[in-house]
């Protein structure tokens, strides 16, 4: 479906709400394909024809929602009923914010048009070339390519639609003893070189086997983008988010220095590296938000709701589905610094160098004490030189101490795309990051 | 709608699979949510569509779309053939099936009030009854919730199935903060993600929301000023039948996947510890585990009539005293793995998902004591409950879970309460030392609606008949 064709359907809707209620529709469409390989071999392979039509309405601040995946004329009546219906039964929202004002979206468009359509050969090569670039080894992961159109309409006057594509490719090599992960994500499928990842993925793996256990304690780290996509989410989910804040759950303190002065966060759909579409899910256009300039704390996002309890305006970051959990950037950039990646680990004088994180988990949002553990190859570093590589270990951290002032060693210059690594959540664009401190809690055998 | 299926098995079969199979389903979703004694957001959902799986060589193919005409279901088929083709481009041995009987069958759980019918003007005064409740009784914040599921689907086989099944899912939950100078603290009922099962809103009923949100936020606000959890490498531990069923659900549950142990997840939701060669001989715990995977449990969360393959529910044994004889399979895992039978734990989230190997009601059977005789036996220990955090490594082998709530143990007797409390282990070593098992008046069917799994992620909801038990030297106040 087109963007004309998805601003039809969305203004086939308000008709049928009229004048009885505000009134917001966000119809998107497009295709989904994921092929999946595991043991070296593709085991799982779909594409889902995706259609989604969401409405949601507002009688004299009484509120509800609903999302159906039909179209047609009846659905459409009928989803409007129900809608319309559930909300006469609602009490009195006084959160209510009113729907967004016409405004001009971004002008962004991050897609291409032969990744929205790639066929499943296309993501078979790329799965191929890696497999064969791991000499051997057994290997395991995905090549994913999507195309989305999404148009949004409200009673308010306000029209919008965008287009995104993705493509993704993510994998491990295994030698048995150790593994070693690579990916590589763009708007563009042709970006995915599958024996450049295969062979990155392999050289990890086989320079991870061998791996002896470490006594925990602290330790300089430098962390891979992935781990550094890590770190922001947690600060966008519990920290950033105008909600948080709010409710008294949030470190951010507005103009005070909570970050060493070298970390410049921004949250910028507008990137060139960047994936998505130019409004949020309330039709208020993105922009550039900077959250953090120089170590300090100078912005939060907003969607409507949260914008209106804390007297700010929206910055265009409500998300689908996201309800009482409030604002979330999807496109967090880390500013770089200029020293390469390799360079970083010349800097450690003692220390771990770690692929990725895993499986993280909030102990406290306040104190962003956080726990998880490290995959997919960690090695120690002493005097600026690789020396030899670990087993897992389990971490008990505060990220916000980790890139307090004074606390980061380092930024480095690799800007990369980083999407799905976690909670599946947003397209970030970080560097790698040499921390003076980590936390290590506790070995891999307890 | 069993005839978009059969349409959809018959274009993939003459598209080249060699087998084939087709879900319908039509499913809707009622949540709303209320905070600080005001209803802040009530979602309705509905989805219908068709999915379609195609086996060629070594590989599937999954096909899925919204629009259900034969045309459509026809496409949508002879595409699953054509994915699945593009599969066999990075081949593997070819999977074979586990035979399992064609059934023709209809199936449905039980359910004593429809929770769709049930006005929406009572549901949500429940809602902001129980919020407004916790503030007054100390909550900085306070949330409720419910959701509801009412699901019909029709499956049919190349081999001959043809089984339709509705299923209503329902549960509530809620949560008081209180924040502190420096941290937050939080209490939930009747767990962190609430309570579910294939129920009516009499499951709501009988949680009693109104007449337990006093206590919670009384709780939360008397957390911040209890002293933190002690640091200890070795002390008795008391867990409560919520928090296990988080440790079940984490540490015996997806370890014993058979996609996991066979390494289909390995470079996303890991792999397994546990070892085929040594299924029927390891051991996983003490005597006392006993662990079943039962999706024929009346009212638990992970109960059906027939995975999403048409292998009839039954229960399969997981551990048996402490031994490990079980995994959670489907036709194409169990063959490779040289199962006799399909363990029936394959289901998708929604038409637009392939069906993966889930968990069903994986829990401990019941043993012998009470909590309060398990606190009596312990001289000096803690007592925790209610999941706050938890993490375990990718072989589901080293956990650390932090709960909401603990008490000190002295003498036989619950003492002062305890913030932040955390606990660290490793699998096999930690369900070794399980010296006292709860007994079946303390056995409840926790219920699970967030698992998550797959690429692209799938929410399953499972099921967890859980015990409160004690375990021994176990390592605590981890701190950051």
């Amino acid at each position: 479906m087109s963007a004309t064709d998805l601003l039809e359907v969305c203004e086939r809707v308000l008709a049928r709400v009229g004048n009885e209620a505000e009134a917001e529709v966000t119809v998107t469409a497009g295709t989904e394909s994921l092929t999946r390989f595991a043991t070296s071999f593709i085991h799982q392979n779909v594409t889902d024809d995706a259609r989604q039509v969401h409405l949601r309405v507002a009688l004299d601040g009484r509120v509800a929602e609903a999302t159906a995946n039909q179209a047609d004329d009846d659905s459409l009546a009928r989803l409007v009923k129900s809608t319309v219906d559930a909300a006469r039964l609602q009490p009195v929202d006084p959160g209510w914010p009113g729907l967004a004002p016409p405004a001009e979206p971004q002008a962004v468009d991050h897609w291409d048009e032969p990744t929205s359509h790639a066929d499943p050969s296309e993501r078979a090569a790329r799965v191929g070339a890696f497999v064969a670039a791991a000499g051997g080894l057994e290997t395991a992961g995905f090549c994913s390519t999507a195309g989305t159109h999404t148009a949004f309409a409200n009673s308010a006057g306000q029209r919008a639609s965008g287009r995104a594509t993705v493509a993704m490719l993510d994998g491990i090599a295994r030698t048995g003893a150790a593994d070693g992960s690579a990916r590589a994500a763009s708007a563009d499928v042709d970006d995915l070189d599958g024996a450049t990842v295969g062979a990155e993925a392999t050289r990890r793996a086989r320079d991870a086997d061998g791996a002896a256990d470490i006594d925990p304690g602290r330790y300089e780290v430098v962390l891979s983008p992935s781990c550094v996509v890590n770190v922001l989410t947690f600060l966008a989910l519990y920290g950033f988010n105008g909600r948080a804040v709010e409710e008294g759950r949030s470190f951010a303190r507005l103009g005070e220095p909570q970050f060493d002065p070298v970390i410049t966060i921004a949250d910028d759909v507008t990137h060139p590296e960047a994936i998505g579409i130019g409004f949020d899910a309330e039709g208020t256009p993105k922009g550039r938000v900077e959250l953090v300039r120089g170590g300090v704390t100078t912005g939060l996002v907003h969607d409507r709701r949260t914008a209106k309890a804390n007297g700010a305006t929206s910055t265009g970051n409500a998300v689908a589905g996201a309800g009482a959990f409030g604002a979330l950037p999807a496109n967090l950039v880390l500013e770089p610094g200029t020293t390469g990646a390799d360079a970083l680990v010349d800097g450690v004088e003692r220390g771990l160098l770690v692929t990725d994180f895993w499986y993280t988990r909030i102990l406290d949002p306040r104190t962003m004490v956080v726990t998880g553990l490290t995959r997919n190859g960690v090695w120690l570093v002493e005097g600026g030189r690789i020396s030899r590589p670990v087993t897992n270990m389990r971490f008990t951290q505060s990220y916000l101490e980790a890139l307090a002032p004074g606390a980061v060693s380092g930024v480095g210059s690799d800007l990369t795309l980083v999407s799905g690594t976690t909670f599946d959540f947003g397209a970030y664009v970080v560097p790698s990051l040499h921390l003076a401190s980590w936390n290590f809690t506790g070995g891999a055998q307890g | 709608m069993f005839e978009y299926a059969e349409a959809a098995v018959e274009a993939a079969l003459a598209a080249g699979a060699r087998y084939a199979d087709a879900r319908v389903m039509d499913r809707r979703h009622e949540s709303m949510s209320a905070r600080n004694g005001e209803v802040e957001g009530l979602t309705q959902e509905a989805s219908t569509g068709l999915g379609v799986r195609a086996l060629i060589g070594s590989g599937w193919g999954f096909f899925s779309t919204a629009d259900l005409t034969t045309d459509a279901a026809r496409a949508a088929g002879a595409q699953a053939s054509a994915i699945a083709r593009a599969s066999a481009s990075v081949p593997g041995a070819d999977l074979e099936l586990t035979p399992v009987e064609a059934r023709q069958d209809s199936w449905a759980n039980a359910v004593d009030e429809d929770p769709l019918s049930v006005p929406l003007s009572e549901k949500g005064d429940l809602l902001v009854s129980a919020t407004r409740t916790m503030r007054e009784a100390g909550a900085d914040v306070a949330n409720a919730s419910y959701n509801i599921w009412e699901t019909t689907k029709w499956l049919v086989s190349s081999e001959g199935h043809r089984i339709d099944q509705h299923i209503v899912e329902c549960g509530a939950a809620m949560d008081a903060t209180a924040n502190g100078e420096a941290e937050t603290q939080r209490r939930s009922y009747p767990g962190i993600r609430g309570q579910f099962g294939t129920r009516g809103w009499e499951l709501v009923r009988e949680l009693d929301l109104p007449g337990n949100a006093p206590r919670i936020g009384e709780e939360a606000r008397a957390l911040l000023s209890a002293p933190e959890c002690p640091s200890r490498d070795a002390t008795d531990l008391i867990i409560g039948s919520e928090q296990m069923a988080l440790q079940i659900h984490e540490s015996v549950g997806h370890a014993v996947e058979l996609d996991r142990i066979l390494g289909w997840e390995a470079a996303f939701a890991g792999t397994s510890w546990l070892d085929l060669t040594q299924l029927g001989s390891l051991r996983f715990g003490s005597d006392l585990m006993n662990v079943t995977a039962d999706a024929t449990l009346p009212g638990a969360l992970g109960s059906f009539g027939y995975d999403d393959e048409g292998t009839p529910a039954h229960p399969v044994d997981i551990v048996r005293d402490g031994i490990w004889v079980g995994v959670l399979s489907g036709r194409d895992s169990a063959a490779l793995a040289g199962l006799a039978e399909s363990g029936g734990a394959v289901r998708g989230d929604g038409y637009n998902r392939l069906p993966m190997v889930r968990m069903t009601n994986v829990g401990l059977l019941p043993g012998a004591s009470s909590l309060d005789e398990m606190i009596a036996a312990t001289d000096d220990g803690l007592l925790v409950d209610t999941n706050r955090s938890w993490s375990i490594d990718d072989k589901r082998l080293n956990f650390q879970f932090g709960c909401e709530i603990g008490w000190e143990i002295k003498g036989g007797k619950r003492g002062r309460m305890v913030r932040n409390p955390t606990y660290t282990g490793i699998g096999p070593r930690f369900w070794a030392s399980l010296d006292m098992l709860g007994n079946e008046s303390e056995w409840t069917f926790w219920g699970t609606p967030n698992c998550g799994k797959g690429q692209p992620g799938q929410i399953g909801h499972t099921g967890h008949p859980s015990v409160p038990c004690r375990f021994h030297g176990v390592r605590i106040g981890v701190r950051g």
